[in-house]
C-alpha cells in the first residue's frame, strides 16, 4: 500500500475531492514529522508512539571491508505499536 | 502529540473539514495501514517510512514469579523503518 491508496480511501469515505485528500494526506504527514523533528513523541490510541531516541557515538565497522569507521551520535525515531495493533496482526 | 491534537490541527487547517470529517480522515489512515499489514501488505510512505510484519519465532519463555517454564508462541509484530527523508530530518 502507498501514499495514494491511503488518500483514495479518504476520498471514498470522507467525501472530498482527491486532490483534497492527497493534500490532507500531505499535511498531516508534515505535521507529524515536524513534530518528531522537534524530538516529541507522536501518541496515537490503538495504534502505537513514535519515539525520538538519541544515540551516543560509537565504533562501527564496514562489514565489508572490516574498516573501522566512527558512527557519530544521531537522533532515531522509533515505533512502539499498541497492544491493539499487536493483536490486531495476530488474528487470523 | 496525540491523535486528538492531530486531529484538532487538520480541522483548524482544512476549513471544509468539520471536525468529525477530520477525525474520520486521520482515523482512516492510521486504520488502512493496521488493514494493510493484517492481510499480510506493507505499507511505503515515501517521505515518512514503512510498515511491515516482522515474524519473531516460538521461544521458551518464564513465568518471573513462579520460575515455571512456558512456551511463548510464535507471532508477528508491526514494524516501522523510518524512510530516509525523516532519518535526514532529524540530523539536521
Amino acid at each position: 500500500m502507498r501514499k495514494a491508496d491511503i488518500a483514495n480511501e479518504i476520498y471514498e469515505k470522507v467525501g472530498v475531492s482527491k486532490k483534497e485528500a492527497s493534500d490532507i494526506v500531505e499535511f498531516i504527514l508534515d505535521l507529524l514529522k515536524s513534530v518528531l523533528q522537534k524530538g516529541e513523541s507522536v501518541k496515537i490510541a490503538g495504534f502505537g508512539n513514535f519515539v525520538v531516541r538519541s544515540k551516543g557515538a560509537r565504533k562501527g565497522r564496514n562489514p565489508r571491508t572490516g574498516e573501522e569507521i566512527g558512527i557519530t551520535p544521531r537522533r532515531v525515531v522509533t515505533f512502539r505499536p499498541s497492544q491493539v495493533f499487536k493483536k490486531y496482526v495476530n488474528q487470523p | 502529540m496525540t491523535k486528538a491534537q492531530i486531529i484538532e490541527r487538520v480541522a483548524e487547517q482544512v476549513t471544509t473539514l468539520t471536525k468529525r470529517q477530520a477525525e474520520l480522515v486521520v482515523n482512516t489512515i492510521f486504520n488502512s495501514v493496521r488493514n494493510s499489514l493484517h492481510k499480510g501488505d506493507k505499507t511505503e510512505i515515501r517521505g515518512f517510512g514503512s510498515f511491515r510484519l516482522r515474524a519473531r519465532r516460538m521461544k521458551e519463555g518464564r513465568n518471573p514469579k513462579t520460575g515455571a517454564t512456558v512456551s511463548v508462541p510464535a507471532k508477528k509484530v508491526p514494524f516501522f523503518k523510518a524512510g530516509k527523508e525523516l532519518k535526514d530530518l532529524l540530523n539536521k
